[in-house]
């Protein structure tokens, strides 16, 4: 059932800035469960579920836009070259396809390889949308394209191009199906832009100022083979970030979260995260500011085609949620 | 000859010093607008009154602010130390003439002449921390006599123009301030128009975070001149936009990814106009937009340029037609946006 949803999100279109199509799925899926839903001036989808009147005004923030490329030239061959939305690595790239919003399928290559252990820069490589010239090129300059790889459930682990954060997203529908009677006023924010500088839920947050302002986001594991040391795994439960390069979360919202956990015997991990941040960066600074942290969903192989989850960690980051969006937040 | 080009270029204005562009762009609009007023940054915003038919409030920016040099200490010899007030290439230094604070002192950045280098000087770029200007003072207290630290140098480059080509200092951005002051003196629209002629953009946007955060604009829209790169180019990689192929249209760059409503309408704009553009190489650079769009709970933006060879140096050219032509585009994309547009789907 849940494996569904994931599906039909991470397989979607929707980078950075050009988030039409994923906000419509996800304002279908959430339309039953909200007492209002808007977009904002950009582009944000706000649902709000109204609360007893006993408790604060939180904000949750899913971001739903996705990594991807966007066109800058067109060669007089129908080669299209072109450059980063958000953070992609030219080491994720060589036979990768990538989808536009009109359908087509670039395959990315790069120019001339002179040594096999050097990774040319993005600006050598081009996509081959199946043109012979300029002139028949079905991609002009300015085009938005995302990564295209099908999702694959294996065992618990769940992989996809665009877990970074429509994983979040699931997170936050499922937490919005499954709360009744909640003291607190909630918006759930399903954010654009968060991959070129968490812009989105700076400006949700600048006009709904929250006094808690919670980020569903993916983090990095320490659990590969020769990886950078970090002390989050996957299958180890949803990670209660502490602090990140853009954010010290709210300590008594760290305690919060860790107590609930504890208190519902869900299995939990602490994070720190050395490179990144999230929404929650955002919402932090905002306005007067708010009181900010996030749970995250651990991550294998962030920002390639293949990001990789754990279902459990899935489920135990909703089930946290919840018990953390359905008692008192006393800070 | 274009004299609005001619009297915004000509004018100083080096970021955090804008008194002087400040008061000419003032006269040059006083008559044309329902009110005026210089808000604590040093902004000058305008209201145009529209005729009443649409209730958008909308802003249209351009920086008035120029890169130069700032004074920072006086030698014992009477030469000056300084530092860069926005981004240079330091090659773009040496040599050249500049005119040094309220009175306008003419100074130029001293470089040693290439009889006095040695072979391998010349293989060297001087960095900016090394270069000196010289107004001509004997010693320390005649400079200090004439010049405080803290002043402004900017450059003096008198505008010209040959057959469709415009030569002056400082396009950027004045180009888009002239482009401004032309709306301001047209029809009404059918909504009140914002103008902000902007400070401190060259040094991180930061005049237009402030009028941004005033005016809570229901759309903007940010006149720039960007950085033509039209130049011989062996490689068919990537080139930037180039002078005379008609106003350039931002997608995305460093700071931000503009509203697609708005780009989609400024083509579709231009498509039925007849005005020729070109879309900016997406990747780098920044303007205005990325903190008007991003301030309070945000406002759909994009960005309409002349485009300009070599940005912050002494000299840069742009195309007369672009520049009449960004009016034009402008203009007709602001009478036709309506606030469905505006809305998202």
């Amino acid at each position: 059932m849940m494996n569904e949803l994931i599906q039909k999100l991470v397989e979607a279109y929707g980078p950075s800035g050009f988030e039409d199509h994923i906000r419509r799925l996800i304002r279908a899926e959430i339309e039953p469960f909200a007492d209002e839903i808007s977009v904002d001036a950009l582009g944000n989808l706000i649902a709000r579920k109204k609360g007893s009147g006993a408790g604060l005004k939180v904000m949750v923030a899913a971001h739903m836009d996705e990594i991807g490329v966007m066109a800058t030239h067109i060669t007089k061959e129908g080669f299209v070259r072109f450059t980063n939305i958000g953070g992609v690595s030219p080491h994720t790239l060589l036979g990768n396809r990538v989808e536009f919003d009109n359908g087509v399928i670039g395959i990315v290559f790069c120019d001339k390889i002179e040594d096999r252990n050097q990774v040319h820069p993005l600006n050598k490589h081009f996509l081959d949308v199946g043109a012979s010239s300029r002139e028949d090129c079905p991609i002009s300059v300015g085009a938005a394209g995302v990564f295209q790889r099908n999702f694959l459930a294996q065992g618990d682990h769940l992989t996809a191009k665009s877990m970074d954060d429509r994983i979040g997203c699931v997170v936050a529908i499922e937490t919005l199906k499954r709360l009744e009677d909640i003291p607190h006023d909630l918006y759930f924010v399903f954010s654009v832009q968060e991959e070129v500088g968490t812009r989105g839920a700076l400006t949700a947050a600048n006009h709904l100022l929250p006094d808690v302002g919670i980020a569903l986001d993916v983090t990095l594991t320490g659990d590969l083979p020769e990886a950078r040391p970090m002390a989050v795994s996957l299958g180890q439960g949803p990670a209660i970030k502490v602090k990140d390069s853009g954010m010290i979360a709210h300590a008594g919202l760290v305690q919060l979260m860790r107590r609930r956990a504890e208190e519902a015997g869900l299995p939990f991990q602490m994070e720190v995260l050395d490179g990144g941040t999230t929404d929650a960066r955002s919402m932090q600074v905002a306005g007067p500011g708010c009181a900010a942290g996030c749970i995250s969903i651990p991550c294998r192989y962030v920002h390639s085609q293949s990001e990789t989850v754990s279902a459990q960690d899935v489920e135990n980051g909703i089930k946290l949620l919840t018990a953390v969006l359905s008692q008192p937040i006393d800070l | 000859m274009n004299e609005l080009l001619k009297q915004l270029t000509e004018a100083v204005g080096v970021s955090g010093d804008e008194k002087e562009i400040r008061l000419l762009i003032r006269d040059l609009i006083a008559d044309h607008v329902a009110e005026w007023r210089v808000d604590a940054l040093g902004n000058l915003i305008a209201r145009k009154p529209g005729t009443g038919e649409s209730s958008l409030r909308v802003l249209v920016d351009a920086h008035m602010d120029e890169v130069g040099l700032m004074i920072t200490d006086v030698d014992s010899n009477g030469t000056l130390q300084f530092e860069t007030v926005g981004g240079f290439d330091d090659r773009a230094l040496l040599g050249k003439v500049v005119q040094v604070g309220p009175q306008k002192l003419p100074g130029v950045i001293g470089a040693r002449p290439v009889h006095l280098l040695k072979p391998n000087q010349r293989q060297e770029i001087v960095k900016v921390e090394a270069m000196r200007l010289d107004i001509g003072a004997k010693n320390k207290d005649e400079a200090a006599g004439k010049v405080k630290i803290g002043d402004r140098a900017a450059f003096v480059t008198d505008y010209e123009e040959v057959a469709d080509t415009a030569v002056g200092k400082a396009f950027d951005n004045r180009a888009g301030c002239a482009a401004l002051i032309e709306l301001l003196r047209g029809e009404p629209y059918p909504f009140d128009l914002y103008a902000s002629f902007t400070v401190q953009e060259e040094v991180g946007l930061r005049g237009a975070q402030v009028v941004a955060y005033d005016i809570a604009p229901d759309a903007a829209l940010i006149l720039e001149c960007t950085p033509a790169y039209d130049l011989p180019n062996e490689k068919d990689v990537s080139p930037n936009v180039a002078l005379g192929r008609g106003p350039s249209i931002y997608v995305m760059d460093a700071g931000t990814i503009q509203d697609p409503r708005l780009v989609s309408h400024i083509t579709r704009t231009a498509a039925a106009e007849q005005i020729p553009f070109q879309i900016r190489q997406p990747g780098g650079g920044g303007t205005n937009t990325a903190a008007i769009q991003k301030t309070g709970p945000g406002v759909p933006a994009a960005t309409i340029a002349v485009p300009g060879r070599y940005a912050h140096t002494p000299t840069m050219m742009i195309s007369l037609t672009d520049y009449h032509n960004v009016v034009k585009l402008a203009d007709a994309a602001l009478r036709r946006l309506t606030p469905e547009l505006l809305q998202h789907r």
